[in-house]
């Protein structure tokens, strides 16, 4: 591999993933505020006094939700990471740019850069208005760093999951119909909302299972507890993201190469 | 003459289904050859095995000598290829398209400027190269597409189907542009199911139908083999039962090559229109049999279609689509 020349082609498609977000204002406003202002502020705010402390092992109902929807923003930003590659599938671009002698990966990298840095940039926001209604990291800046590893390991597989939809599915009906399928449930059935001992005995089964809420226990009490509490949860999610995202990386490149060749 | 690119016994499948089989061709540089076929006969298989992005099932094909599945890379670098309408991001101006390719060819920053200032006055797209490619006609795309094609300056630009659902206006357009790039001494390699476009454009042109070859050869030669012009004789509705003694009669003409019924009539082939026409209409006279109409055409490439394909190719050209 030419060196110098990856990187001009990573730059460069890179560089067009955030030409399209930047002309797209609408969709980048609206893609940006919506997890804080749905999930954070209005659902925040509505169960804020309605849930109970005792049970939640939070100060208030914000403070628990603020890891929960850290991590549900990178549910969707990485299940949705897949769909600009769809369009370029469907409308020949992708062809296009597979018939210059550029390296088969320097795509796939550069739609990596583009969400990582997204939702990077989404976490601090989310963070930052999380702060404003009162929930103060307790780790701090050392605490958030965390958080964005955590975020953007999780990020990883789950972006590898919508390439391999993007690159395997018939049209972008079915992509969206699965990814609509994916989410919700993802995040019903996790600790994202409500803690594991809250729900009914079988929904809890599943929800231990999800992967999405170890990396929120693991995100939480780095929120609201302290490292002391942190640090095992951390621990235990790094390594069940190093096996989703090897499971999913398989998987992508799988289905990369069988539509690519 | 070394030939620009060399196809051996090619073909594809997927899974029980046969896109292309056993095709066999050879194409000189510095001529325009087409592939010309109805949607679905295995044109765009053959052109996308033939710049590396699909891998066939048997045989070979080398571009300039390099094997498409051996050394992809290489043909990659030597070759353009302008893929069919709407390989245009629209949030994306024309001039980024070209710089982004570019980038994909690893054109040094100062070459690209230059080569994609070139290629913006060579497609008259100068003055749109910094809007934003969703405010361009289909015609504007189309140059912008052409325009990409052409940014490695390769040997040879694959187009696939060049002028689908372009105007009449915009389509002599792409035509010129194609024939200027023949000048400069490239090959081109073009998809196309309109009959006109193959016959006007192409210097050497390949049938294909059902993934397989039926016939290659220069419009000319195709339309000089069918032998003799072509001769329709309709009749009334109240005629049709003579039809079958009409034909019987007409086939003992010598100077009859073919006869095939068609809707209320019969199509002859025939080498003499001179000696031929009032032959046929005597033998109509003697049997009582009224005719309808008559039409008279010199051998064109539709017949040359349905002669070696057994089926006419429904290649007109659609209203203008202005997006």
């Amino acid at each position: 591999m030419n060196f110098p020349h990856y990187k001009q082609e990573v730059l460069a498609l890179t560089l067009r993933w955030i030409r399209r977000l930047s002309r797209e204002k609408f969709s980048m406003l609206f893609t940006l505020i919506q997890p804080m202002l749905f999930w954070l502020i209005f659902f925040g705010s509505l169960f804020q006094r309605t849930a109970d402390i005792e049970v939640l092992q939070a100060p208030n109902y914000m403070s628990f939700l603020a890891g929960g929807v850290v991590v549900m923003t990178v549910l969707n930003n990485g299940l949705a990471g897949g769909v600009d590659l769809l369009f370029d599938k469907e409308n020949g671009f992708l062809e296009r740019m597979m018939s210059t002698p550029i390296h088969r990966t320097s795509i796939i990298l550069s739609r990596y850069l583009f969400v990582m840095t997204i939702t990077g940039m989404q976490i601090l926001v989310i963070l930052g208005i999380a702060f404003l209604f009162g929930v103060h990291p307790v780790t701090g800046l050392l605490g958030i760093a965390v958080i964005l590893v955590i975020g953007m390991l999780f990020g990883i597989g789950l972006t590898a999951i919508s390439l391999a939809m993007a690159f395997s599915v018939k049209s972008h009906g079915d992509f969206f119909s699965m990814l609509g399928f994916l989410s919700l449930p993802m995040i019903f059935l996790s600790s994202a909302l409500v803690p594991l001992s809250a729900m009914p005995g079988w929904m809890q089964a599943l929800a231990f299972l999800n992967p999405m809420t170890w990396v929120i226990d693991a995100v939480r009490p780095l929120i609201i507890t302290g490292w002391e509490a942190a640090i095992p949860q951390v621990a235990i999610a790094l390594v069940i993201l190093a096996i989703f995202d090897a499971i999913c990386l398989y998987g992508g490149a799988k289905a990369f190469e069988k539509a690519i060749g | 003459m070394n030939p620009a690119i060399e196809v051996k016994n090619l073909g594809k499948t997927y899974g029980s289904v046969t896109a292309i089989d056993d095709l066999s061709l050879t194409i000189n540089p510095g001529e325009i050859f087409g592939l010309l076929g109805p949607n679905g006969a295995g044109k765009s298989t053959t052109l996308r095995i033939l710049i590396t992005v699909l891998k066939p099932t048997t045989g070979t094909a080398t571009v300039l000598g390099h094997d498409v599945v051996e050394e992809p890379d290489t043909v990659r670098s030597l070759i353009g290829y302008v893929p069919q309408e709407r390989a245009i991001d629209r949030f994306l101006t024309g001039r980024e398209h070209l710089q982004l390719l570019g980038d994909l060819y690893h054109l040094p920053k100062a070459q690209a400027t230059q080569r994609i200032q070139e290629l913006l006055k060579l497609v008259d797209l100068e003055e749109h190269a910094d809007r934003t490619a969703k405010t361009y006609s289909g015609g504007m795309k189309r140059k912008l597409d052409i325009a990409c094609g052409l940014l490695p300056n390769p040997k040879i630009v694959f187009l696939d189907e060049p002028t689908l659902g372009l105007d009449v206006h915009s389509r002599l357009r792409i035509w010129d542009h194609i024939r200027q790039l023949r000048k400069q001494g490239i090959t081109i390699v073009m998809t196309t199911n309109y009959l006109e476009e193959a016959d006007q454009l192409c210097d050497r042109l390949a049938i294909i139908d059902q993934g397989k070859i039926k016939v290659i050869g220069t419009p000319k030669e195709l339309k000089a083999g069918l032998g003799g012009d072509s001769l329709s004789l309709t009749v009334k509705e109240s005629q049709l039962d003579k039809l079958d003694r009409l034909s019987e009669g007409v086939k003992t003409l010598s100077f009859v090559r073919n006869i095939r019924t068609i809707d209320n009539g019969l199509n002859i082939r025939v080498e003499s229109l001179e000696k031929s026409l009032p032959a046929v209409l005597e033998v109509a006279n003697r049997i009582e049999c009224q005719v309808d109409g008559i039409e008279y055409h010199r051998p064109r490439l539709d017949d040359v279609f349905v002669s070696f394909t057994g089926h006419a190719l429904k290649g007109e050209y659609p209203d203008p689509v202005e997006e």
